[in-house]
């Protein structure tokens, strides 16, 4: 993964350091939240993608989550419900030359802007969507969100919820995702590492972040998070390298007819050239689905960068339809417009 | 083509009205009609009236399509109340539109599409040629069918091919009447077929054959004379209202150097305007067809941010989704204009038909205390000049703006005088300057009380907006009690400040008298034809018509007050004039209202005024 980051977006002259992205605001998240730790993240991953401070921009919607512009020092617009992925699309079209950051939330981009969610994503407009899954509603103090797994007690289903959560994965792969990466809030070296990769991107990018509440769905992650059992229900994918996890490293994903298992290095002569390569920027969905769906207690789940197709971008299509039309159109000014087609001098 | 003017009527104006089946060609035809009379130097005014499905049944009333044009030697101010020609092309058309037709109107039929089956799809008894149930008017029966086959029968077209023509058959009758040349016509064939040299040359045999045929058998005993308008001097073009809005906002970006955006959703009657915009990349505008009606303006509003003139399009229904978002844009005190081209509502309503019954909307429509400045077009030219001026306050006052036009001004026509863009007025947003010491987000120009600018990607401007209250000056989030009324006061206070860089409001008429009339919005036409009929008849009327809603002109008190009695005439139930008496109580106000989807005719509004000048 060593391509140039985005060339659309101005270079900074001098070298930045993570206190040009800090903001004068205080930090109102919960002693204890995941988001402290993905404030952090953005502002060491920033100054190392070296873009010029002014041109980081971050749109946000509504939610604990959305709170984020105002903590991060660079332009940026704290948004309506749901709308975050709208308000960046028409950010980054009209603006090409900006990195434009989402932060945004389960409730947020599942739930009321499930339809930007989607579209933002099937036009693969080149913006960076840092989604927080807590799967709950924080900001209005606990109801179950659409991530929420199924069964749980919360506020609005007393008796546990009974629907069927979305994968974000799974979601963003079904709308044609170019990107899509997972990380947990536990590991901050890992999704400083991803943000950077998402920032070179060139299309949308979805970052799941697996983040805890600490007050109304503490521990929710604490399956695949807990230190104790993390290494066996984790695996950090990396591009070109085989899918190897477990405290032992002896353990691995491989290809069995159509479908993924987990199998034991050394075991029933399986070796490191039975495991699945990873390759991220392969265009065809199908492993990146497989991976990205992959759940305890069956499978270890999926970190880093699951998939990383290149597809031209939105963005990138406008400013060549408006400088082939600006080429070979006969319409140069509105005083041209004015002046085409049928007219006559009334003297 | 050596003429007897034996019978020729100098008319003033004319309404003519094409009707048949969606098939037929009648909005082709009232086209090319309406581009001759421009050519030879009429004011006019159209109209399409399209059915509301696509393709609905072959010969039934839902599927009738028409377009009326109005054209005439004095000033068109609207399509006109009831048409002096009909031409319908089948059973159905005539059946549906004979209503709209003037007591002894010309009727042109083609006799041969009133077969029996026709006569009964359209729900007539018997066939109306054949009994005297027409008989009040002149009716014009021509083998429309049969004499199109025949002229190109020798180009070796089959009749089907043929039976498309038929629309040039009825227009080159209509050229007859009124004395008017094939030249633009012919071009026109040329231009368009170009690849069809056989289409070309039948749709001018038919044309010729339609003219030739009224000459030959004296079909129409008379010819119109109608002579140029006396308009201003200089150069014209037939505009819709909707192209024009369009292209106003596109000379707004222009003469601001900000790039147009556009986040729109499709919605009749509004679409036109998204697709006349999207075929200007050559202009450096962005399109951008969003996922809904949300996504439209929320997409703008990060636009704006970013420093493009922002714009949203849509119909009542999309306005009401955009609800939300437009209070971001108030809060957030960034440029956005939304265009509003009224239908008949509520929910779905009556889409394809006009009302001015978003005006509370307009005004009210959002959570909070949030203020936007309302402005309304009156004529489909006109809709240019309003769109550009949107475009001018939402930047200079750094507010949204809401542009209401209708249904009935966005699919209409009119002559548009072409401006030059350097002649209009000048546009200046408030760009903050990189590194400004004194830059603040929400630091006000004390004349305008508009915030500044400040474009990502500038050097020392770095700073957030959002919909949380926002801190004087400072702009950061704030839940202060004090700063919440000082926010609240000074975003009422920047839209009210509009009122000093707009003009006063204009009175047609005596200054002071017995009755002012009042509308606003897309019934200029009727309203002031109505009123100009009655002051020629000696009556003490005067006409107001508003374009600046909120804020209103500063003068508005004060010429209500000259009054007697004021009528505020509008196709709603009431809104502007309960917005009139919420802003100026201490008159008494009168109103006539309409909501049936149609314009006012002038008939009935000089029947509404006359009544209330009347009443003690």
């Amino acid at each position: 993964m060593n391509k140039e980051p985005n060339l659309t977006v101005e270079r900074s002259a001098v070298e930045l350091t993570k206190e040009d992205f800090v903001s004068d605001q205080m930090v109102k998240w919960c002693p204890g939240c995941g988001a402290h730790a993905i404030l952090s993240s953005v502002a060491n991953v920033f100054p190392k993608i070296g873009y010029r401070k002014e041109n980081f921009m971050f749109v946000s919607g509504i939610g604990c989550s959305s709170r984020f512009p105002y903590y991060v020092n660079t332009y940026g617009i704290h948004g309506i419900h749901g709308r975050a992925a709208a308000i960046a699309s028409g950010v980054k079209i009209s603006n090409p030359h900006l990195s434009v950051w989402v932060a945004t939330g389960d409730g947020d981009s599942m739930a009321i802007g499930g339809n930007h969610f989607i579209h933002i994503i099937r036009r693969n407009i080149d913006v960076n969507i840092m989604l927080f899954n807590n799967q709950i509603y924080g900001l209005t103090k606990g109801q179950y969100s659409p991530t929420t797994p199924m069964g749980s007690v919360t506020k609005t289903s007393p008796q546990g919820t009974i629907e069927h959560p979305f994968n974000p994965g799974e979601l963003v792969l079904g709308a044609q995702g170019t990107f899509f990466a997972r990380v947990v809030d536990t590991n901050p070296r890992l999704m400083t590492e991803v943000m950077f990769e998402a920032a070179k991107h060139d299309g949308t990018s979805v970052v799941e972040i697996l983040q805890n509440c600490v007050i109304f769905a503490d521990k929710t992650h604490d399956v695949v998070t807990n230190k104790e059992t993390r290494d066996e229900r984790q695996i950090v994918l990396r591009n070109g390298e085989p899918m190897i996890f477990g405290k032992n490293r002896d353990k691995g994903i491989r290809l069995n007819g159509t479908r993924l298992e987990v199998v034991t290095l050394g075991e029933n002569g399986i070796t490191e050239d039975d495991l699945l390569v990873h390759d991220a920027y392969q265009q065809d969905p199908g492993v990146h689905l497989m991976l990205a769906k992959m759940a305890y207690p069956h499978f270890p789940v999926a970190l880093g960068v699951i998939r990383a197709a290149m597809y031209p971008t939105y963005d990138d299509m406008v400013e060549e339809q408006i400088a082939y039309a600006k080429a070979n159109s006969k319409i140069k000014c509105v005083d041209d417009l004015l002046n085409s087609g049928d007219t006559w001098e009334i003297k | 083509m050596v003429k007897t003017k034996s019978n020729v009527i100098q008319k003033d104006a004319v309404v003519v009205k094409f009707v048949g089946d969606s098939g037929d060609g009648m909005q082709l035809t009232g086209t090319l009609f309406s581009d001759t009379a421009a050519l030879a130097g009429l004011d006019l005014a159209t109209f399409p009236d399209y059915p509301a499905e696509i393709r609905a049944p072959h010969n039934t009333i839902a599927g009738v399509s028409g377009f009326q044009v109005h054209v005439g030697a004095k000033k068109i101010e609207t399509t006109g109340d009831l048409c002096d020609v009909l031409v319908a092309m089948n059973p159905a058309s005539l059946k549906s539109n004979l209503k709209w037709a003037k007591p002894g109107a010309t009727i042109i039929v083609d006799e041969n599409a009133f077969e029996e089956a026709a006569v009964k799809k359209a729900g007539y008894a018997e066939n109306p040629l054949d009994n005297d149930s027409l008989s009040g008017y002149n009716l014009v029966k021509a083998p429309i069918t049969l004499l199109t086959r025949e002229a190109v029968k020798d180009l070796g077209i089959d009749n089907k091919t043929a039976d498309r023509s038929k629309n040039m058959f009825a227009l080159g009758m209509l050229y007859h009447l009124f004395d008017w040349k094939f030249d633009n016509t012919f071009e026109f064939f040329e231009k368009k077929f170009k690849s069809k040299p056989a289409v070309i040359e039948a749709n001018k045999a038919v044309l010729e054959a339609g003219y030739n045929y009224t000459e030959t058998v004296e079909a129409l005993t008379s010819v119109y004379q109608v002579s140029r308008a006396k308009l201003e001097p200089g150069r014209y073009r037939n505009i819709t209202g909707n192209v024009a809005t369009a292209w106003g906002l596109l000379a707004a970006a222009e003469r601001s150097g900000r790039p147009l955006f556009l986040g729109s959703y499709p919605i009749t009657p509004a679409t036109e305007i998204l697709i006349e915009l999207a075929k200007y990349k050559s202009l450096g505008a962005k399109v951008f067809q969003a996922e809904d009606e949300i996504a439209g303006i929320t997409s703008a509003i990060g636009a704006s941010y970013t420093g493009s003139m922002a714009v949203t399009t849509t119909s009542g229904p999309g306005l009401s989704l955009k609800s939300e978002a437009i209070g971001l844009a108030v809060i957030t005190e960034l440029p956005l204009v939304i265009v509003n081209v009224q239908r008949g509502g509520p929910s779905t309503g009556l889409p394809t038909k006009s009302e001015q019954s978003d005006l509370y909307q307009a005004l009210f429509g959002r959570n909070g205390e949030a203020p936007v400045v309302v402005i309304a077009a009156s004529s489909s030219a006109n809709c240019f000049y309003y769109a550009y001026m949107a475009g001018k306050i939402a930047m200079e006052h750094m507010t949204p703006v809401i542009l209401l036009t209708d249904g009935y001004l966005g699919n209409g026509s009119q002559l548009l005088r072409i401006p030059k863009v350097a002649d209009l007025p000048s546009i200046h947003p408030p760009i903050a300057e990189a590194n400004d010491p004194d830059y603040k987000p929400y630091r006000r120009n004390p004349e305008t009380l508009a915030r500044k600018w400040a474009l990502p990607g500038t050097e020392g401007l770095r700073h957030r907006v959002g919909g949380l209250e926002k801190e004087d000056i400072y702009g950061n989030v704030s839940t202060d009690p004090i700063n919440h009324q000082k926010m609240v006061d000074l975003r009422e206070a920047k839209v009210q400040k509009v009122a000093e860089f707009i003009p006063e409001q204009e009175i047609v008429g005596e200054k002071e008298g017995e009755l002012l009339v009042v509308s606003w919005g897309g019934t200029h036409g009727a309203v002031s034809e109505a009123v100009e009929e009655l002051q020629k008849a000696g009556k003490s009327v005067s006409h107001a018509h508003f374009h600046y809603i909120m804020p209103l002109p500063k003068n508005t008190a004060d010429l209500l007050g000259r009054y007697k009695k004021i009528l505020v005439c509008e196709l709603n139930s009431g809104q502007f004039v309960n917005y009139l008496r919420m802003n100026h109580p201490q008159y008494k106000y009168l109103k006539y209202n309409k909501v049936q989807g149609l314009p006012f005719t002038v008939s009935e509004l000089v029947n509404a005024i006359n009544a209330t000048l009347e009443e003690k």
